[in-house]
């Protein structure tokens, strides 16, 4: 992009030691967006920082004033705690971990089983008020969770899906079925309909068609699909803290919160465990970053 | 629709395909039942999960249950509404979320696409930047929540650290009702500027190279190439990230429920907070329903104007 030397100069607010060379003011202006830039992302990263250092210190030096940002001694003692009971034996937060595994895999599992072949059916036939469809299905994604869970714990009680994780499962694949059903129209809508038109000329029937010859294609979107869906249950707390009370069937982002309940807090082991509890969302979002403003947008905008 | 589903194999002009299916062959499911086939059980849990909850919401709105007296539920019709609409706590709450959603979302936007400018004017390491801009977007609330607070500490905050070895005065950032708001919209804005930063950078590197070689031919100033070239194009993008902020910030619960509780004092109580009050800590599940309703109201007012905005994108 060519910037014109005169404007650079007027507009760009370093002086001091800019000598009056024009072509330095092109050079001034690019160093102080670069400058810029670094401060904004140091800014934007100091807290992931400060939590995975605060993870690896010692107690006296977590508390430390003025605060220690070098030169403290590194433990792991904090990472053990959140796996390992103090008596030895399984921690309550591992517990928590596994039940979140358990809770995110088994309800992206059931959004994506039912999402991705409504998704399909959305993309390829002419379904009646088809656009209403769809934008009643994404607004309901956008409920408030504080007032939906009032009577999901009502509905809940009655049926007994009280502190169960069948319950959870069920509400987070409610939640990610319409961002499964808006994120896999998309990709279905880049796969053309001809493909499956051309099999039914050979015989095969729709049903055959979309599966032998589609679904194949569609797998890499619906491996993106998933990993958002599972990242979105991971991280979800309102409906875990209001639906469920139990240690064995507590997800981790409650369990992490009630680490402050008490009249001391181990910052510690609230830093390692949300380090062990962030990190697997990172690398995930990672894989899937090239989705990654669809995904944000559930599914809404796609670039 | 079951019903007329073997009747329709004889009309397969419904696919959304114009090629006409093979003849001569008995295709059992027809491409109407297939459709119901495949959608209705994704519409039926939605319809168990979100809609049958919301009705059953709004038909506690008009009685005076309370979850844990139990016994039979009054109809009290619309006074749980009055009761709501004129209470002046509500208004407090009203104002309160107003001045969040209105300061998280206006600082989210600016800082995001001052960023996203910037970073489409680098050549080089574009997409380490944005990795490493997008982290905080990924992390749970709760996650964000528990270290900002720990980080905003009055006594061994790290924030007052740094302020105390710059020779500033300490700050009790979440205990006092003027820091406490504003300490919530900056944690917010920490968590969310990648977003809007992320949807901007889309729109800034989709605007066509050429418009700006054009530009640069007249001279145009650079102020004026912004205002005349760049804004316009990504702005409908950036207006579908910030109602989309919006709407979240609106129904935002758990980092107020993390960071603050809602104090000091009712300082950070905003109306998601105020509804569970209502309904998990006083038991008034009907006046809690009405109030949740209200909220669904506003909430379906501005998805209706984000599907709007959306629609237009995408036709355009």
């Amino acid at each position: 992009m060519a910037v014109s030397v005169d404007e650079a100069v007027s507009t760009s607010p370093v002086q001091d030691h800019t000598p009056p060379a024009r072509r330095f003011g092109l050079r001034g202006r690019s160093v102080l967006e670069v400058a810029l830039l670094a401060v904004l992302a140091v800014v934007m990263l100091f807290p992931v920082l400060w939590m995975i250092e605060t993870s690896i210190k010692e107690n006296r030096d977590v508390y430390a004033i003025p605060a220690k940002f070098f030169g403290f001694t590194v433990t792991l003692d904090h990472f053990k705690d959140v796996f390992v009971a103090s008596g030895g034996g399984r921690s309550t937060l591992s517990v928590a971990f596994l039940n979140s595994v358990v809770v995110a895999g088994v309800s992206t599992a059931l959004a994506t089983v039912l999402g991705v072949p409504a998704a399909w059916a959305y993309s390829r036939f002419a379904v009646k008020a088809k656009k209403d469809q769809l934008f009643f299905i994404l607004s309901t994604r956008f409920m408030p969770p504080v007032v939906v869970v009032i009577p999901i714990f009502l509905m809940y009680r009655q049926v007994g899906l009280i502190d169960s994780k069948l319950g959870l499962i069920l509400i987070y694949a409610a939640f990610n079925v319409p961002f499964t059903i808006w994120m896999m129209k998309g990709f279905v809508d880049e796969v053309p309909a001809e493909y499956e038109d051309a099999a039914m000329l050979d015989g095969y029937t729709r049903l055959q068609a979309f599966r032998r010859f589609t679904l194949p294609l569609l797998l890499p979107g619906i491996a993106a699909t998933a990993v958002f869906a599972l990242i979105f249950s991971w991280n979800e707390f309102v409906f875990a803290i209001f639906l469920t009370s139990s240690d064995s069937v507590r997800t981790a982002p409650p369990a992490i919160a009630g680490l402050i309940g008490g009249t001391t807090v181990d910052w510690g082991l609230v830093a390692a465990s949300s380090v062990v509890f962030a990190l697997p969302v990172l690398v995930f979002a990672y894989l899937v970053r090239k989705h990654l403003v669809a995904g944000v947008t559930l599914g809404a905008v796609r670039r | 629709m079951s019903d007329s589903a073997s009747l329709t194999t004889d009309h397969p002009g419904q696919a959304a395909s114009t090629t006409p299916p093979a003849r001569g062959r008995s295709r059992r499911l027809s491409d109407r039942w297939l459709a119901v086939v495949f959608i209705s059980p994704a519409l039926l849990l939605l319809l168990a999960m979100s809609v049958f909850p919301l009705l059953w919401a709004l038909y506690l709105s008009f009685t005076d249950y309370s979850a844990t007296r139990g016994g039979p539920a009054n109809f009290v019709w619309f006074e749980n509404y009055t009761a709501i609409l004129a209470s002046a706590q509500v208004h407090l709450r009203a104002l309160t979320t107003l001045i969040y959603v209105i300061g998280a979302v206006a600082l989210q936007t600016v800082l995001g696409f001052t960023i996203a400018y910037l970073i489409s004017r680098r050549t080089h390491g574009r997409g380490l930047l944005t990795t490493l801009f997008l982290v905080p977007m990924m992390l749970s609330p709760v996650v964000v929540g528990l270290f900002w607070r720990f980080m905003l500490d009055a006594q061994f905050g790290v924030i007052n650290s740094m302020l105390g070895s710059l020779g500033l005065g300490q700050v009790e950032w979440l205990t006092r009702q003027q820091t406490a708001l504003f300490s919530l919209i900056v944690v917010d804005t920490w968590q969310w500027t990648p977003f809007i930063m992320l949807i901007a950078l889309a729109g800034l590197t989709a605007v066509p190279k050429y418009l700006y070689e054009a530009a640069s031919i007249d001279r145009a100033s650079e102020w004026f190439r912004f205002r005349t070239i760049t804004l316009p194009l990504v702005w409908p993008l950036l207006l579908i990230a910030v109602l989309f902020r919006a709407i979240e910030a609106f129904r935002l619960f758990d980092l107020v429920y993390i960071l603050t509780s809602g104090g000091p004092g009712v300082s950070t109580e905003t109306l998601s907070f105020h509804v569970y009050k209502v309904a998990f800590l006083g038991f008034n599940t009907g006046t809690a329903s009405a109030y949740g309703i209200l909220m669904v109201l506003v909430v379906i007012v501005l998805t209706q104007l984000y599907l709007r905005y959306l629609n237009k994108l995408k036709e355009d």
